[in-house]
């Protein structure tokens, strides 16, 4: 999440969903929170329920925008030029938090001489390389003095400060303008402005939360990035009320980044070696990924305790820990990226856990062809889903003789099947206990992966290869010391010990750690997840299993990392000077006798730092912010509003069409995210050009509350089939009246990637919106059906296509264009057909 | 059980505290967990899958085997502005509950929670409640995938209540729009709830089922919080029993039967 990484210091949610209860006013964007989060929407209703004022800005109307205050249909894909309309007003009308912005952000830093912003380039900021698609980011640099200090700007009077840089980046996205581009009317944008505004200050505080509405898009990075700009200029980040909910899309996907099965990183946000940069050895390795000032200067203590943590008594100093027997990337790894080398043969095997990526991913059917080119994969799931059942039951066409792919379908273990943990949303690590036997030969994922590592260590054990030495130094202790009483299931692992392993020790002793400030560089402790240290601080006391639910922030419920602090960054909910900003939104503050910071919530700041502290020029680590730098993770203690170093497509957030677009980007000659990946040259992924007239109608995609994702738990169950039956396009009166589709009947919706037909279900909560001077219809189509299970239907997925984000290679299925006819789809596949271009 | 045991008359449970539903349908967020939740532990079976365009309401009515019902009201104001109401429908548990009044063989009862209970295996699906219920909420099952004939309806969870636990609906309910507890209780909550929403602006705002009501049926045991006219949510204004009709419809049989008898009488008496 490098959105909230950039701007904060952390890739995780800044707050918790119980906390939104203190908000004066919510802005749910991006998001059917309603719909697919409803129990921590409850949470958002108390809040409407003691005075907040709910805003939802959505391309459709939800069950979340039934609950809100005040609803906006925007046109998907446009959020950029609505927050940034939002920037403006605030910057323009001064209505900003002035000291916040002064002392917690960089709006003072001035930026390098060389740099030139996309208002003078015309939507590319500079250092672009059209050859190599991507940015250098040397010219987006802070500007030095000479003795290699940070150029601030104090009265903020320079054109090259980022307040000021700020203003000029966005003096054109006017309140008539984001009419224009998102289709949303003026007043109802001002009306946000105000809303926002009026509940932000020292007295009150605005919260955002946001989904994969604002991440799947092939800019969802900056949407996250100029939400962190509003909610930084309002002064809302650090605060009870405040700060941005990121919603993430499973249970434990923030888990799965936090100790993560992501091919760019290492646990705790420790970036993957890569054979393409100057990683060759752990001196190297650390010097790139280090900096010097900032809570990071600690990094070299995680990575040699997390390479102690795998290769135990086999990683020693004089073998620079080990650090060479990591895998290094060398290219984009990601599960897109890999699809295309799926289809050109260069990945023979697969395992598919808790995914389905024949359905669920975009472009599905070329996801479908990937998987038949592969020689084996295994699928584990609870039912046979479509990623097993592709080569017989997908409506491609294809002869299942013809589809060279072994398959091996392995029965899983559902939640309550099994013990564990999830990391959800709000970084929260959440033990659960295991309810009954999985039924027949299921098994729980974490006896899949013991299993497989225990046989795996077996056939390697006498191996002399000099490549096989990681597999044997591994270390692998989870075996449980006896059963667990009265279960059928005799060999699954000791995950406590896993927690362990996770938790840290000091390793003469074994003495679990209290925390990551007790780490060590030197090989004396291992720790298999830096931030999750002191989740199991002593034998027997897995704090994720803990269930006290009292106190204002239930400390002692579950674990939330870093060293279970609720709300990030909450140094900032106290003045420079370390007095709350108010009374009424009172948090963490210095004591003064006791010479602490103290309050509702462990402090996000080293605990005895006084506030009057000054920065040390010059010094590293923690001695280089001073005791009013509220964002220990940066290297300048700073929220930021301007980004330098991070991201790939901009140090601010700039207005981009999606890469299918009904229009053409209405303030740069360039027209879309000029670093995304659009995998051009490898065919089968054909993307529609801008304005074409055979796909005029924007889709976008979403869930609702009856199914999960792809439906591979919700589909099967016909007690939720009967719920949502059937797979359906939601669209308006003036769509279906102008096409002849009544309610009820057949749609069929065309991209150049496919056909899908399903239930239309013609509604005024969809309408067709005014964008530059043309009328432009939006259809809804819920992502949920595919092939197999109880309620079947066409694949959604199969009509989107792949261009992905460049900073984390997602997707954008979110805004696409089509066309919609009335009927059901044509021919037994749900192949493209070639559109008949209509008389406008 | 032995021959004569069977005859052996049970005590009935003490009386216990009136027991009942609020459903503010103010703070529905429409996601339907109410129904499954029901379902679920009441072990009743899908009733199959058919799209209907009806908003997001795939499930229709209430029945013999759907014992909540979530309804979609999408409404459109004359500026373009949408509202989409959402509301849990369900038994009533009338005070005075015309299905029981109908029931011929005893077997709809009042339980010590006042709640109006079917007891399967006495009912001998003869149907009157049906037609008796002004609310259209219980149904003789006669259709698969339930096809025993007996009628069937929501039971307020008569056998978690029997050990101190609260419905499933209402435990499963993530806003608390389904709130279970002591009528009176619920019905002074209610009435300041009302109030509150008024006051915020929601001039429709209005409970349905309070006792004071003359539509009510003595008061619903389980009743509602709706945020426009009853007739929107398919409730009617002024629920009947046909219990009301039964002195008027004796009064008219004994007159028609008078004038037959003396039509007769005549008629006899000309011979």
């Amino acid at each position: 999440m490098p959105g909230l990484g950039t701007s904060f210091g952390r890739g995780g949610a800044t707050t918790f969903p119980q906390d939104l209860v203190n908000s004066d006013a919510v802005l749910i964007m991006g998001s059917n929170m309603a719909e697919a989060h409803p129990v921590a929407f409850a949470r958002v209703l108390e809040a409407k329920e003691r005075g907040a004022k709910l805003i939802h800005v959505d391309p459709h109307f939800s069950r979340t925008s039934a609950m809100a205050d005040l609803y906006l249909q925007i046109r998907a894909g446009s959020d950029i030029a609505f927050l940034g309309g939002i920037i403006r007003w605030l910057l323009v009308n001064e209505r900003y938090f002035h000291d916040y912005v002064y002392y917690y952000t960089n709006a003072l830093t001035v930026i390098d001489d060389k740099f030139e912003d996309s208002e003078a380039l015309d939507g590319l900021f500079s250092g672009y390389d059209p050859q190599t698609r991507s940015y250098d980011t040397s010219s987006w640099q802070y500007k030095r003095d000479k003795k290699g200090n940070t150029v601030t700007d104090p009265e903020a009077k320079k054109p090259r400060t980022v307040l000021n840089l700020l203003k000029y980046h966005f003096e054109r996205y006017t309140p008539e303008e984001v009419e224009r581009i998102c289709g949303v009317p003026k007043d109802g944008f001002l009306r946000v402005c105000e809303i926002l505004a009026d509940n932000s200050g020292r007295e009150r505080t605005a919260a955002f939360c946001y989904a994969l509405g604002w991440t799947q898009h092939s800019h969802g990075v900056q949407n996250i990035r100029a939400a962190a700009i509003v909610q930084l200029l309002l002064g809302n980040m650090g605060r009870p009320g405040g700060g941005i909910m990121a919603l993430r899309g499973h249970a434990s996907i923030q888990g799965s980044t936090d100790v993560p099965t992501l091919y760019d990183l290492l646990s705790g946000y420790m970036p993957q070696p890569s054979a393409l940069l100057d990683h060759g050895t752990l001196e190297k390795y650390i010097k790139a990924a280090w900096r010097p000032t900032g809570w990071w200067a600690n990094f070299p203590k995680y990575i040699v305790s997390f390479l102690k943590a795998w290769y135990g008594a086999a990683a020693t100093v004089e073998n620079d820990y080990r650090f060479d027997w990591v895998a290094k990337t060398n290219g984009d790894h990601s599960h897109l990226a890999s699809t295309f080398a799926m289809v050109e043969g260069k990945i023979k095997g697969m395992l598919i856990m808790g995914q389905n990526p024949a359905s669920g991913s975009a472009h599905a059917r070329l996801q479908r062809r990937a998987l038949s080119n592969l020689d084996w994969l295994v699928v584990r799931d609870l039912y046979e889903i479509e990623s097993a059942a592709f080569w017989y039951a997908a409506p491609d066409g294809e002869d299942p003789a013809a589809i060279k792919t072994e398959i091996f379908f392995v029965p899983a273990a559902s939640h309550l099947e099994k013990e564990g943990s999830f990391t959800n949303t709000q970084r929260l690590v959440q033990w659960r206990d295991k309810a009954i036997d999985p039924p027949g030969e299921a098994r729980s994922d974490a006896w899949f992966i013991h299993q497989l590592a225990k046989r795996l260590k077996k056939l390697y054990a006498g191996s002399k290869l000099k490549r096989d030495a990681p597999i044997q130094a591994l270390t692998w202790e989870y075996d449980r010391a006896e059963p667990e009483p009265g279960s059928k299931v005799l060999d699954e692992p000791d995950l406590d010990r896993v927690v362990q392993e996770i938790n840290g020790c000091e390793i003469a002793t074994g003495k679990l750690l209290g925390g990551f400030a007790e780490l060590k560089d030197d090989g004396t402790t291992a720790c298999g997840s830096w931030i999750y240290s002191g989740i199991h601080p002593e034998p027997g006391r897995n704090k994720a299993a803990s269930r006290d639910n009292r106190g204002r922030v239930f400390p002692n419920w579950g674990w939330s990392w870093p060293a279970n602090r609720r709300i990030l960054y909450n140094r900032a909910s106290a003045d420079p000077s370390g007095r709350p900003w108010s009374e009424r939104k009172k948090y963490i503050w210095w004591d003064e006798e006791q010479k602490k910071w103290t309050g509702e919530d462990v402090p996000d700041f080293p605990a005895t730092k006084d506030p009057e502290t000054p920065a040390k020029p010059g010094a590293g680590g923690m001695d280089a912010l001073s005791g009013s730098d509220p964002f220990i993770m940066m290297p300048d203690g700073r929220g930021w509003l301007f980004v330098p170093k991070g991201l790939k497509d901009g140090p601010m957030p700039t207005h981009y069409e999606p890469y299918e677009s009904p229009v053409h980007n209405a303030l740069y000659g360039q027209q879309s995210n000029p670093t995304a990946k659009t995998f051009a040259k490898t065919g089968d992924n054909p993307i529609a050009a801008p304005e074409d007239p055979d796909y005029p109608v924007v889709m976008t995609t979403y869930r609702v509350t009856e199914h999960h994702v792809t439906g591979a738990m919700t589909r099967w169950l016909p007690w939720l089939a009967e719920l949502q039956p059937e797979a359906f396009v939601e669209l308006s009166p003036q769509l279906a009246a102008a096409k002849g589709i009544v309610n009820g009947g057949w749609v069929t919706v065309s991209t150049l990637r496919g056909q899908f037909e399903g239930r239309a279900l013609v509604t005024p909560r969809m309408h067709p919106l005014q964008i530059q001077g043309k009328l432009i219809d939006q259809i809804g189509v819920p992502v949920h059906w595919s092939y197999m299970g109880v309620t079947k239907g066409d694949t959604p997925n199969d009509l989107t296509h792949l261009v992905l984000e460049p900073n984390v290679s997602i997707y954008e299925v979110k805004a696409i264009t089509c066309n919609v006819r009335a009927g059901r789809r044509t021919g037994a596949t749900t192949a493209p057909v070639a559109p008949k271009t209509e008389s406008a | 059980m032995s021959f004569f045991q069977a005859f052996e008359r049970v005590e009935p449970p003490p009386q216990a505290r009136p027991m009942g539903f609020f459903t503010d349908s103010s703070v529905c967020i429409g996601c339907k967990a109410c129904e499954v939740a029901c379902k679920q532990w009441n072990e009743l079976p899908a009733d199959g899958q058919k799209f209907t365009g009806m908003s997001y309401d795939n499930t229709v009515a209430l029945g013999a085997t759907t014992w909540r019902h979530v309804q979609f009201i999408e409404q459109q104001d004359e500026r373009g502005a949408m509202r989409w109401l959402f509301n849990s429908d369900v038994c009533k548990h009338c005070v005075d509950a015309p299905c029981e009044n109908a029931c011929p063989t005893g077997s709809l009862i009042r339980t010590e929670f006042d709640t109006v209970y079917v007891q399967q295996d006495i009912c001998n699906g003869c149907g009157y409640c049906v037609v008796a219920c002004p609310f259209g909420v219980i149904e003789t099952a006669h259709a698969a995938p339930n096809t025993d004939g007996a009628a069937h309806k929501c039971t307020l969870c008569y056998d978690r209540l029997k050990d101190g636990m609260e419905p499933a609906c209402a435990k499963a309910c993530p806003t608390d729009s389904i709130l279970f507890g002591e009528v009176d209780q619920l019905r002074e909550y209610a009435a300041r709830r009302v109030e509150v929403l008024q006051a915020r602006g929601e001039s429709k705002a209005q409970l349905y089922g309070m006792p004071a009501q003359d539509h009510a049926l003595g008061g619903l045991n389980s009743f509602f919080l709706l945020l426009d006219e009853p007739e929107k949510y398919n409730l009617p204004r002024y629920p009947r029993s046909p219990k009301r009709a039964m002195a008027k419809g004796y009064l008219w049989g004994l007159g028609a039967a008078i004038v037959v008898a003396a039509t007769m009488a005549l008629m006899f008496d000309s011979d």
